[in-house]
C-alpha cells in the first residue's frame, strides 16, 4: 500500500453535463486521472475540451449549468462527489488551491490584494491576520513582486497584469495546500511577462513540494511546466505520458496534429521594384489620449498584396496605430497617405471611398458582429452602403463572400453569430471587411482568441484571399509564431515607438535590437529545458529586470 | 482624492444651474396659468380702481421677466414672499410643514432602507427559493396598491379594530419625540411598504448579476461560505446601482407624500400645497415647487457621489 499513500488525487471514470435549453448533455465522457503528491499533470487540449471544467471537479465544483453526474474523485482518501457543502468548502482554498485564467477579473475590485490573500487562513483559523499578512509579504517577496511589502496594500486595478497574477499564485499558497489547480494562468500576458509568471510559479510549487493540474492549450508552455501531459480532444482523454515522452513521440493522430499546427509558414514576398507606391504610408505619426503621449514618430510603409506584421507587448502602441490609420484617432502630428494621397486625419472628414478602402477585423469576433443580426444582414450591410447593391445583386454578392470564406451560404446565411464557432465567426468578420472591397484590411489580433487548429486555417484563408484580390494587411499580433507564419515585414514596436523594422527573415536572424531580442527569446519552445535555459542564461534573479529593458 | 472633491463641486455647479432652469419653469408656468391674480384674490366684486391698486402693490404691473428677478433674489435669501390668502410670509408657513415632512420621510426611511436592504440581500442569497418568491409577490402587492388604500387598510386594521395607533396623526411642537413616532407610525408604516419593493429588487438584480463574475466564482473556490460571497464579495461591488434606486425613493418620501399626508392628516407640505393649489395661493405653490426640486436634484446629486465613492477605481487611482 506504500505505492497507494502516495496519491493524492484519482479521478474516476469522471462524467459531467451541461445544460442547453432544457437538456443535459454530457461534456465529459468518463476520464480517468491520478496525481501523486508534489507532481505537476498538464492537462491540454482546443477549447470544449472539457479542460477547465475537469479542473474544477478535482475541487469538488461544478460550475452553473454544470453537474457532476458520475464517476468518483477522491482526494486524499475522501470522497468528492458525495461530500456535503460544507465538507467540500472546508477543503478549498485550504488544501485545495485554485489560480484563475485572468486575475484582473479573479481579484474582487472592492478589496485590497492582501485583504484577499489573508482571508482564507484567517477564515479557516490557520494563521491570524497579521501573521497572515506577514506570510503574504514574505510570499510576494520569494514571487519576485516589487515592493513585497506594499504591493499588497494595493488594489487590484493599480497592479499590473503579470503582477496580479503572481500575486493570485501566492494567494492559492496562502494556506500551503497540497494541490493547485492552474487554469491557462499565463493565456492573458505577453511573452516577457509569461516568462516571469512561469518562473515564479514553478519555483513555488518546487519550494513547497505542492501537486499541480496545469491547464493550458499551449504545448510549450505545458512542456515547460509539467511531470507527465494529459491529451484531451471533446471531454475524452485522447493519451497521456510523461512530458519527454509525450514530446518526441506522442502516439496518437490528434496529438501530432497540435504538435504540427506551427509548421505554416509561407515565403517572403519582396517589395515590388517597378515604382508602385505603398498602399499605406504612415508618416511621423505622434498620438495621445488626453495627456498621455502613446505614439511617437511611427512611420512605416505598407506595399500592396504584403503583409506587415506590428508586434509588441501590449501597451507598445500596436492598436493606437491602427486607430490613427482608421482615423478613430486623429494623430496629433503626422501624415496618413493613401496611394500616395494624403488621407484627412479623422475618419468622419474622410470621403465614402477613402473609408471604404480601409477595412478592419477584430480580435473579438464574439463582441465585433451583433448577436441580434443574421448573418446575411451583417455582411450584406457594407455591401449595400459602399456598393449600393440591393434586392437579388445584393443577395448573389453576399453569396459569394460566404464562398470566399469557404462557408456555405444556404447554410448561413440567415443564421446568428451566437449560433457560430469562434472560427466562423471569425470568417464573418473577414467576410464583412471584404464586402467593402477594401485594398487593404486591418488585421487586430484576429487569431489570439482562437485554438491553434482554427487559427491556421483562419490564416491559411487571409492568405489566399491576398492572393487572389491582391490585399494588403497589417497584421496586429503579440504571438511570434503568428508572425513567422504570414508576414513579409515586420514593425517591431515598444512604449509607443518602432524600434525596429524591416523584412521577416532579416528580423528573425541575428543581430536584433535589444528588445526584438528579448521578445524573440521569451517565445516558449517546445523543448522542456527551454525555461530553465533561459532564466540561467538571463541570470534567475533578473528575471523582472529583463522585462523592462 | 483631489479628484472626487473636484468632481462633487462640479456636480454641485451642474445642480445649481439645474435649480435655476427649474425655477424659471416654475416661475413661468404659474405665470401662463388664466386669470389676474389681483382679480381672483379680490373676487367679482372688486372695482377695477382697487385692483389696480392691489397690482401695484403686489408688483404685478413690471414686467415678468424683472417681477422673477425679484423673486429669485428673494428666494436665494429664502424669502419666498407673502401669502396671497393669509398674508404671512410664505417662509414662516412652509417651513414648520416642511420640517414635518421631513420628519415622516426619515422616519419611513429610517426603517425602510435598511429592511429593504437586508431583504434584499436575503432574498439573493436564498433566490428561487420560496422565501424569494413571497417576498417578491408581497412587496409588489405593496407596491401595487395605491397609497391611500394601502393607507385605509392599515387605518382598518391598526386604528379601527385594534386601536393600537390613531388613525389620525396629528402633531405639534409640544409633543415629546416618542409620542411623535407614536402618532405618526401610520403614515411612516404606509410610506415603507410603498418604497420597499424597488429598493429590495434592486438589491437583489444587482447582486446577483454579479454572481457570475469570476471574482465570485474565486470567492467560491476558496471556500467562502455563500453568506459572506454575497455580502463580502457581491455588495461592495453592487452599491451603485442600489444606491441610485435609495435615492429616488427618498425623493419620493419628500416630494410624493400628497395622498398618504391627506389621508391622515398630516400636517406636511403635501397637504400644505394642495390648499394653495385649490386657493390660487401661487407664492405659496412656487415655492413647495421650489423645494421639491432641490431635494430631487440634491438626492440625485448625494447618489451620484455615493456610486463614486463606492467604486474602488475612482477613489484609488493608479
Amino acid at each position: 500500500m506504500a505505492k497507494n499513500k502516495d496519491v493524492l488525487l484519482r479521478i474516476r471514470d469522471l462524467r459531467i453535463e451541461a445544460q442547453t435549453d432544457d437538456e443535459w448533455q454530457e461534456i465529459v465522457h468518463g476520464v480517468n486521472l491520478t496525481l501523486h503528491r508534489g507532481e505537476v499533470l498538464g492537462l491540454i487540449g482546443e477549447s470544449g475540451a472539457g479542460k477547465s471544467t475537469i479542473g474544477l471537479a478535482a475541487m469538488g465544483f461544478a460550475r452553473d449549468g454544470c453537474r457532476i453526474s458520475g464517476g468518483s474523485v477522491e482526494f486524499d482518501g475522501m470522497e468528492l462527489t458525495t461530500s456535503s457543502p460544507s465538507a467540500l468548502r472546508a477543503l478549498r482554498g485550504s488544501r485545495i488551491a485554485y489560480v484563475a485564467q485572468s486575475a484582473a477579473a479573479s481579484f474582487n475590485p472592492a478589496h485590497k490584494i492582501i485583504d484577499q490573500h489573508v482571508e482564507a487562513p484567517v477564515m479557516y483559523r490557520i494563521r491570524k491576520r497579521a501573521e497572515a499578512q506577514e506570510d503574504a509579504m514574505q510570499l510576494y517577496e520569494r514571487l519576485r513582486l516589487p515592493n513585497p511589502q506594499e504591493i499588497g496594500f494595493r488594489y487590484p486595478h493599480q497592479v499590473s497584469g503579470g503582477q496580479l497574477q503572481r500575486a493570485m499564485t501566492a494567494m492559492a499558497m496562502a494556506c500551503r495546500p497540497d494541490l493547485i489547480i492552474f487554469d491557462e494562468p499565463t493565456t492573458a500576458l505577453d511573452v516577457t511577462t509569461q516568462i516571469e509568471v512561469l518562473a515564479a510559479i514553478r519555483d513555488i510549487v518546487d519550494q513547497f513540494d505542492t501537486a499541480a493540474i496545469y491547464i493550458t492549450h499551449d504545448l510549450a508552455v505545458v512542456a515547460q511546466m509539467a511531470d507527465r501531459i494529459k491529451v484531451l480532444l471533446k471531454g475524452e482523454e485522447i493519451e497521456e505520458a510523461s512530458t519527454e515522452k509525450m514530446l518526441e513521440d506522442p502516439q496518437e493522430d490528434y496529438t501530432r496534429s497540435l504538435w504540427a499546427v506551427r509548421s505554416f509558414e509561407r515565403q517572403q514576398k519582396p517589395r515590388p521594384d517597378d515604382g508602385t507606391k505603398p498602399v499605406v504610408s504612415v508618416q511621423d505619426i505622434d498620438a495621445a489620449y488626453g495627456d498621455t503621449k502613446v505614439l511617437e514618430d511611427v512611420s512605416f510603409d505598407i506595399y500592396p498584396g504584403m503583409t506587415v506584421a506590428v508586434v509588441g507587448e501590449s501597451g507598445s502602441g500596436k492598436s493606437t496605430t491602427a486607430r490613427c490609420i482608421t482615423g478613430l484617432l486623429p494623430p496629433a502630428k503626422g501624415r496618413i497617405l493613401f496611394d500616395g494621397t494624403e488621407m484627412p486625419p479623422a475618419f468622419r472628414q474622410r470621403s465614402k471611398d477613402q473609408l471604404r478602402q480601409v477595412q478592419m477585423i477584430y480580435q473579438m469576433a464574439d463582441t465585433a458582429l451583433n448577436p441580434r443580426l443574421r448573418i446575411g444582414e451583417i455582411i450584406g450591410r457594407p455591401a449595400r452602403f459602399y456598393g449600393g447593391l440591393r434586392g437579388v445583386k445584393l443577395k448573389n454578392r453576399v453569396d459569394e463572400l460566404l464562398g470566399l470564406i469557404e462557408l456555405e451560404p444556404s447554410k448561413f446565411y440567415s443564421r446568428f453569430p451566437p449560433e457560430l464557432s469562434g472560427g466562423q465567426k471569425q470568417r464573418i468578420g473577414i467576410a464583412r471587411a471584404l464586402a467593402a472591397e477594401p485594398r487593404f484590411i486591418i488585421c487586430d489580433e484576429v487569431t489570439s482568441a482562437l485554438d491553434q487548429l482554427v487559427a491556421e486555417g483562419i490564416l491559411k484563408l487571409l492568405d489566399r484571399l491576398q492572393k487572389e484580390l491582391g490585399l494588403a494587411y497589417m497584421f496586429i499580433t503579440h504571438d511570434l509564431a503568428t508572425v513567422r507564419a504570414i508576414a513579409d515585414e515586420v514593425v517591431v514596436m515598444q512604449r509607443g515607438r518602432v524600434v525596429e523594422q524591416g523584412p521577416k527573415d532579416e528580423m528573425f536572424q541575428p543581430p536584433h535590437h535589444p528588445y526584438t531580442d528579448l521578445l524573440l527569446s521569451s517565445v516558449p519552445e517546445m523543448d522542456p529545458n527551454w525555461l530553465t535555459a533561459l532564466l540561467e542564461e538571463r541570470g534567475v534573479d533578473n528575471v523582472g529586470e529583463a522585462a523592462k529593458v | 482624492m483631489g479628484d472626487v472633491t473636484k468632481l462633487i463641486a462640479r456636480r454641485l455647479v451642474y445642480g445649481a444651474l439645474t435649480l435655476l432652469v427649474v425655477s424659471i419653469l416654475i416661475f413661468f408656468a404659474v405665470e401662463l396659468l388664466p386669470g389676474d391674480i389681483a382679480q381672483a384674490v379680490l373676487g367679482q366684486g372688486a372695482t377695477k380702481e382697487t385692483v389696480a391698486a392691489l397690482r401695484e402693490q403686489m408688483g404685478l404691473d413690471q414686467p415678468a421677466p424683472v417681477r422673477y428677478l425679484h423673486w429669485l433674489a428673494g428666494a436665494v435669501h429664502g424669502d419666498f414672499g407673502v401669502s396671497l390668502i393669509s398674508g404671512d410670509r410664505v417662509s414662516a408657513v412652509i417651513g414648520p410643514r416642511f420640517l414635518n415632512t421631513l420628519f415622516l420621510a426619515s422616519y419611513a426611511a429610517v426603517i425602510a432602507v435598511p429592511f429593504a436592504i437586508t431583504l434584499g440581500i436575503l432574498v439573493a442569497l436564498l433566490r428561487n427559493s420560496i422565501f424569494d418568491r413571497v417576498a417578491n409577490v408581497v412587496t409588489l402587492t405593496a407596491i401595487s396598491s395605491p397609497e391611500f388604500f394601502l393607507g385605509y387598510i392599515l387605518i382598518l386594521f391598526f386604528a379601527v379594530k385594534t386601536s393600537a395607533f390613531p388613525a389620525i396623526a396629528s402633531i405639534g411642537s409640544h409633543m415629546s419625540f416618542g409620542d411623535l413616532l407614536y402618532r405618526s407610525f401610520l403614515p411612516a408604516l404606509t410610506l415603507v411598504l410603498v418604497v420597499t419593493a424597488h429598493m429590495m429588487r434592486m438589491t437583489r438584480a444587482a447582486i446577483i448579476s454579479l454572481l457570475a463574475s469570476p471574482y465570485i466564482e474565486m470567492a467560491r473556490l476558496k471556500g467562502v461560505s455563500p453568506w459572506r460571497v454575497i455580502v463580502r464579495h457581491a455588495l461592495p461591488n453592487a452599491w451603485a446601482p442600489i444606491i441610485n434606486v435609495v435615492a429616488l425613493n427618498l425623493a419620493y418620501l419628500i416630494t410624493g407624500v400628497v395622498l398618504v399626508e391627506v389621508v391622515f392628516v398630516y400636517p406636511g407640505i403635501g397637504q400644505l400645497l394642495v390648499d394653495a393649489v385649490s386657493k390660487r395661493d401661487f407664492p405659496i405653490v412656487q415655492a413647495c415647487c421650489l423645494i421639491f426640486a432641490a431635494t430631487f436634484i440634491l438626492l440625485n446629486l448625494a447618489a451620484d457621489v455615493g456610486a463614486i465613492l463606492t467604486n474602488p477605481r475612482l477613489r484609488h487611482p493608479k
